[in-house]
């Protein structure tokens, strides 16, 4: 088997996104610490994002690369104030359990 | 275009508002102070401008036109004609009495309580002087926030209900009113290309089909039935009036609840004038059940208040009767019970405040006997209270008696159950009036103060008004007549409508004249 | 300045006592107590000195030159509509103008004495002034809505002095069922002005005339009639009279001045000044004549079995008013202002009189618990009896030409059936009246055994009674030191149909004389009552109000009546008159055996109860205003408003409320499942573009 008939097509990409942001999803619908459902977030974004600069190479577009930096900044920002917050939260109750946190419930 | 009067009377108390809104708030003094200053310089500017109002002119005057949102054709549009006029001028005499009126019973946060009357002065302005459809839904929706919180921050224990109901009621109203007048504009635009809201613009259009018209007049009459409030869209005016500080209540009874009234003769009657002729008579019936309806109820209750709510659901019973009575005379009439109804009812309102502030209560039953520890405040009850029933000499008769003529006019049934409202008006006053003032002062009564100095200067000036136009109306209703005969005409001049003045049975009796002329010639004939 | 140059300024009558009214309102405590009361009463002085002038003048024109309309300003102007303010002197309006500031004049003087000690001595003065500006504009008015303006001023000045001693709870039930009843009339004034506006357009009175003549029978039967009811009510006609006699709990004067002599004849002036409309309706004419010669009987049999003094008169007063429409209904305008002058005379006198009779005797009413007050009140008793002789239509007093004169009138007119009415209750005048007079002021004394058998313990500051200087200071506006006296009678004291007789309330003192300010006016009215025919004595040339009076109703087509139509009339009423002062005569000459034993009540039972009761009526409305009526109201209140039309308000509210909570039920705050949810949603919507859109 050479390295050419191994070639790696941009579906190769796109199936390890899908599997990442599947991991992400999961995480985030399972896991009750708040911190890893931030961190499974992240990996659903990033997900994304490989799959935006797969299209971006593939479609010989730029675009794609574009959103990716918008994507970037967006998630720095929500790294900043989300961490904030978990932060907030560890003060106040020892521990950050999603599902005590119930503020929402109508 | 010279000074922007009408602009100055918007923008002076919402330049009040931000300015006592960004004081310390410790400075009560200093608010009060700025309260009593912009209030008082934009009654001032109303005064200037009744001064400069041109009698006699039947379009608008003091125009100011400025383009808002251009892509959306929506202008900031003012003018001031005889309807809107006396509305600018009783705004701008309330505010300074109402808060006058405020000193002692306003205690507590007082900085924010001045910011928001302010405001709602800008926006009852607003209403009364745009000429643009949605600028005037703009004033209409803004109007709602000062109220809700004047009445939360500062009523009495159902403050809350009140408050809350008073807030979604009337914005109901104003959803379609909304809705009809983006379709009104909207239809406009594809009938000849131009997107505008400008109310003479469309007024002066004609391409509504009746369907379209009746919808859309019925979109408008949601708005303006609730707020007027005709019967049964009531209900929300006793719970805002009891639960409202004594001033919110005053310039609700005052201005608020008018411009319904004023909703229907400057927009519905000049936007759609077949449907305002084909539905009149259903108005009427509203207007006369509430006429009667209103001062039953009125009679049964057991607070002071509530029986002033209930009567200025009467009253504005002969407002609504008078406008679709569709004649000069009855329009005349009914503009000019919404001039005067603020005054007696503001003055009944302020002296039931002044009640309260020395009894804590107003529940009827627990008074009696106020005649013998408080004869000026009887006295001054028992002016208003027989301004209020419309006894000739106060203003409130010549409304209810133009109201009445007119509708006689227009037929004769609604005038005649109409009319029978007279007797219901006399028992619901006297009757609580005999209940709280007369007879042996016992308990918290006996104990009760006479009214002060300063309490006196707020009544007094709104019942010799009262006496005054009740005694001269001719100022008023000269500088009425033109716009409520420019209304007439307009129905005359788009429908086959016609108005009875000149007709029916003034043209009978020049018949039967003629007929007996002939005879009489005949007669000579034969001789 | 010639004559029609005065008239011109007749507008300043009613100005002068308006002038009184808001000094005294504004200033009357400082003025202090006899100062307000003199210039109440100067005021009235000198608009009775203009009411002469103005009189003078207006003799000083040719007959047919007496008419002086004054616009002064635009009342009302709305559309092709307007209205003035005006004046219009003319016979009728001079006539009413001296008739109100004279006898007003009077009572004035009168009310001196008697509120004396009164704490609101001033405002009731005040009340008084305002009162008879209202009653003066209402004379002087040229239109219609103006003379409504005087018309509700003086209900308003009624109201207030009905209620004037508002601690009592009848007083202010009174003044509010006077109001209100009067409002029912009004409603009738206000539908006939809109329908002269309808249908001619203006409500000045000099163009009555003219209209009258084109407009068609029918709408002239409706404005008479409209008219009528309005009238009404103020002069208290069947059915809307009820309000009258309540009215009796204002003070005495005020009944002699507003309910007897002034107010309650405005609805005569108002349908003299309407006369050219019941001149083209027959129809309205003839429902007016009958409404008046019923009133005039009904009210005649109450009176007669009546316990207490002012009510007995109050309902005389409906009768005598009753004779006022009757002769309106057949055509005799002038017989009515006749008997308008005639009856303010005498009733004048009467109530005045039976105020000293009242004052003297420690605020009783009861007329049973009183006799042979001639030796006590012996210039009231004089006057008195002269008022009595003149009301019964005993020749040569006043009250004889006066009602004869709408007798005759009737006859002569051909309206048999409401002279053989009238002329039956003529017969119920003399009985009720002489009545009254012989339990007041002869027979037997029975206040002292009413004293000793009914007295209520005695408390022992009673002693000021038969001080003169004090005993003014009397009844439930004394001094407030009485407060503590247990008296259930203090807050009633009027005494209706059926209750026992009351304990008397002289506590061991003798009736006693009202003091000479208060004899003055009585006296003069007497007077009058004993002269007032002179005005018009149906002989030749004598007739002087007839030939005043004339030029107003031009065009009345009044009948002339023979000689022989007038000895039947007159001749017969007089016998009437006769029978009935004997009748009253032999029952009461001697008094009452016992107070709680009145001959005539016990011999004409059971009619007698339902006479008394006054036909149930009034106690039939107030049941069905207090039953069903509020019941009615109370029902709406509650139930309809609060229920239902509030109901369909808070219940839509309630529906959203509850539709919202029940979606909010999928918050339930995991954020988990809302990014499940997120998920399957975004899972949908893929699946949906890629299975369905995407083809």
């Amino acid at each position: 088997m050479t390295l050419a008939a191994l070639e790696i097509t941009s579906s190769y990409y796109l199936v390890l996104a899908a599997m990442v942001f599947t991991i992400g999803a999961v995480g985030v619908l399972t896991r009750r610490n708040v911190l890893v459902m931030f961190m499974c977030v992240e990996l659903m974004l990033n997900a994304v994002n490989l799959s935006f600069v797969a299209f971006a190479r593939a479609l010989d577009d730029v675009t794609g690369q574009v959103i990716v930096f918008f994507v970037l900044v967006v998630a720095a920002a929500e790294v900043a104030v989300g961490l904030a917050i978990i932060v907030a939260i560890f003060r106040r109750r020892r521990h950050a359990t999603a599902d005590d946190l119930l503020a929402l419930r109508g | 275009m010279g000074f922007p009067l009408l602009l100055a009377i918007i923008v002076t108390p919402l330049v009040g508002a931000v300015v006592v809104a960004l004081l310390p708030a410790a400075r009560t003094e200093v608010a009060k102070a700025l309260g009593y200053a912009f209030t008082g310089a934009t009654a001032g500017l109303c005064g200037y401008l009744l001064w400069h109002f041109q009698t006699g002119d039947r379009g608008f005057q003091f125009v100011y036109d400025q383009p808002w949102i251009p892509g959306l054709g929506v202008r900031f549009t003012l003018g001031v004609d005889g309807i809107s006029l006396f509305m600018v001028v009783v705004t701008g005499l309330l505010f300074p009495l109402g808060l006058l009126a405020s000193e002692k019973y306003i205690t507590h946060r007082v900085k924010a309580y001045v910011a928001w009357f302010l405001l709602l002065e800008t926006a009852i302005m607003g209403i009364f002087l745009t000429l643009d459809l949605i600028a005037f839904f703009v004033f209409w929706e803004l109007l709602l926030v000062p109220m809700y919180f004047l009445i939360l921050g500062w009523g009495s224990a159902r403050r809350k209900y009140a408050a809350m109901k008073f807030f979604i009621y009337t914005g109901l109203g104003s959803a379609f009113l909304l809705a009809s007048t983006l379709v009104l504009g909207f239809l406009h635009q594809a009938d000849t290309g131009v997107l505008t809201f400008d109310f003479r613009t469309l007024a002066d259009w004609n391409g509504l089909t009746g369907t379209a018209e009746v919808l859309l007049f019925v979109g408008f009459m949601a708005a303006f039935a609730i707020k007027a409030p005709l019967f049964p869209f009531h209900t929300w005016l006793p719970d805002v009036h009891t639960e409202a500080p004594t001033a919110g209540s005053v310039v609700l009874a005052g201005v608020i609840i008018k411009m319904g009234a004023y909703g229907f003769v400057r927009f519905s009657f000049e936007l759609f004038p077949q449907a305002s002729v084909d539905l009149a008579p259903i108005l009427l019936v509203l207007a006369v059940i509430g006429i009667i309806y209103g001062a039953v109820v009125a009679a049964m209750q057991t607070d002071l208040k509530r029986v002033i709510a209930y009567s200025s659901v009467a009253h504005m019973g002969f407002v609504i009767l008078g406008i679709f009575s569709l004649t000069v005379i009855g329009i005349d009439g009914a503009v000019f019970t919404m001039v005067s109804h603020p005054l007696t009812t503001g003055a009944l309102f302020l002296l039931v405040g002044m009640i309260y502030e020395r009894l804590h209560t107003r529940e009827i039953g627990e008074m009696g006997g106020m005649w013998n520890v408080a004869p000026v405040l009887t006295g001054l009850f028992i002016a208003a209270m027989f301004a209020g029933i419309g006894l000739p000499g106060f203003s409130g008769f010549v409304g209810e008696f133009l109201s009445l003529a007119g509708a006689f006019l227009y037929e004769r049934p609604f005038a005649i159950v109409a009319a029978l409202g007279v007797i219901f008006a006399a028992v619901y006053m006297l009757w609580p009036f005999k209940r709280a003032f007369a007879g042996r002062a016992s308990g918290s009564v006996a104990r009760m103060k006479d009214l002060d100095q300063r309490e006196i200067l707020v009544v007094v000036p709104l019942l010799a008004l009262s006496l005054f136009l009740g005694l001269y109306p001719k100022p008023v209703l000269d500088r009425i007549e033109p716009a409520a005969d420019r209304a007439v005409r307009n129905f005359e001049r788009k429908t086959d409508y016609r108005s009875p003045e000149e007709s029916r049975d003034r043209r009978d009796t020049e018949r039967r004249v003629e007929r007996e002329q002939r005879r009489a010639e005949a007669r000579e004939g034969e001789q | 300045m010639n004559a029609s140059d005065i008239l011109d300024y007749l507008g300043i009558i009613p100005l002068l006592p308006l002038a009184g009214a808001v000094i005294l309102l504004l200033a009357g405590r400082r003025i202090g107590e006899p100062r307000a009361g003199w210039l109440a009463t100067g005021m009235m002085a000198l608009a009775f000195l203009g009411s002469l002038v103005a009189l003078f003048a207006l003799l000083s024109l040719p007959a047919e030159g007496r008419l002086q309309v004054n616009q002064v300003f635009t009342w009302l102007p709305a559309g092709t509509f307007s209205v003035g303010m005006g004046t219009q002197a003319d016979p009728l309006s001079v006539t009413w103008l001296l008739l109100v500031t004279g006898v007003g004049l009077l009572i004035h003087l009168y009310s001196i004495g008697y509120m004396h000690g009164d704490p609101l001595f001033s405002r009731f003065f005040a009340y008084l002034n305002l009162f008879a500006a209202s009653m003066l504009i209402l004379v002087v008015a040229d239109n219609l809505l103006m003379t409504f303006l005087g018309w509700e001023g003086v209900g308003l000045c009624s109201y207030l002095l009905i209620s004037f001693w508002y601690r009592r709870n009848d007083a202010a039930n009174a003044g509010k069922k006077a109001f209100v009843t009067n409002r029912v009339g009004d409603v009738g004034f206000l539908l006939a002005m809109f329908l002269i506006i309808a249908t001619y357009g203006t409500l000045e009175y000099t163009a009555m005339a003219p209209a009258a003549e084109i407009i068609s029978a029918g709408t002239a039967t409706a404005i008479a009639l409209l008219l009528m009811v309005g009238a009404m009510g103020k002069s208290a006609q069947l059915p809307l009279h009820l309000w009258l006699t309540d009215a009796m709990e204002g003070p005495t004067p005020v009944s002699a001045l507003i309910h007897a002599a002034t107010m309650v004849t405005a609805g005569v002036f108002l349908m003299c000044r309407a006369y050219p409309f019941l001149e083209v309706s027959h129809d309205a004419s003839v429902v007016i004549m009958w409404i008046g010669a019923i009133t005039a009987l009904l009210a005649g049999t109450v009176a007669i079995v009546q316990p207490d003094i002012k009510r007995a008169l109050a309902y005389s007063t409906i009768s005598q008013l009753g004779y006022m429409f009757l002769a309106i209904g057949v055509g005799g305008y002038e017989a009515a202002v006749f008997m308008v002058l005639c009856h303010a005379f005498y009733k004048g006198c009467l109530f005045l009189g039976a105020g000293s009779v009242i004052h003297g005797n420690g605020d009783n009413q009861d007329m049973r618990i009183m006799g042979r007050y001639r030796k006590f009140l012996p210039v009231t008793a004089f006057a008195m009896v002269i008022a009595w002789l003149a009301i019964a239509g005993i020749p040569p007093f006043a009250g004889f030409w006066a009602k004869d004169e709408i007798l005759v009138e009737a006859y002569a007119h051909g309206d048999y059936g409401v002279w053989i009415v009238g002329t039956a209750a003529a017969l119920l005048t003399a009985v009720y009246m002489t009545r009254l007079i012989f339990l007041t002021f002869f027979g037997n004394a029975r206040f002292e055994g009413a004293d000793a058998a009914l007295a209520v313990p005695v408390v022992s500051g009673g002693s000021d009674e038969g001080d003169p200087a004090v005993a003014t200071a009397h009844g439930p506006h004394g001094s407030d030191g009485h407060d503590g006296d247990e008296d259930p009678f203090e807050d009633h004291p009027t005494v209706v149909f059926g209750e026992p007789p009351r304990p008397g309330r002289l506590h061991g003192h003798r009736p006693h004389e009202s003091p000479v300010l208060m004899l003055v006016p009585i006296v003069v009215l007497a007077g009058l009552s004993a002269v007032g025919g002179l005005l018009n004595l149906p002989f030749g040339k004598l007739d002087f109000l007839h030939q005043f009076l004339e030029p107003v109703f031009e065009g009345a087509k009044g009948v002339k009546a023979t000689t022989a139509q007038k000895l039947t009339a007159e001749g017969l009423s007089v016998l009437m008159a006769l029978i009935g002062v004997s009748i009253a005569l032999l029952v009461y000459r001697r008094g009452l055996r016992s107070p709680d034993r009145d001959p005539l009540v016990d011999r004409l039972r059971p009619v007698s109860t339902l006479t008394g009761s006054a036909y149930y009526w009034d106690a039939g409305v107030t049941r069905f205003v207090g039953g069903p009526g509020e019941r009615g109201a109370s029902w709406l209140n509650r139930v309809f408003d609060a229920r239902i039309v509030d109901g369909a308000v808070n219940g839509t509210a309630w529906l959203f409320q509850r539709a919202g909570r029940a979606a909010s039920r999928v918050q339930d705050g995991y954020v988990r499942r809302y990014a499940l949810g997120i998920l399957l949603g975004t899972v949908a919507v893929v699946c949906f573009v890629l299975l369905w859109a995407g083809r």
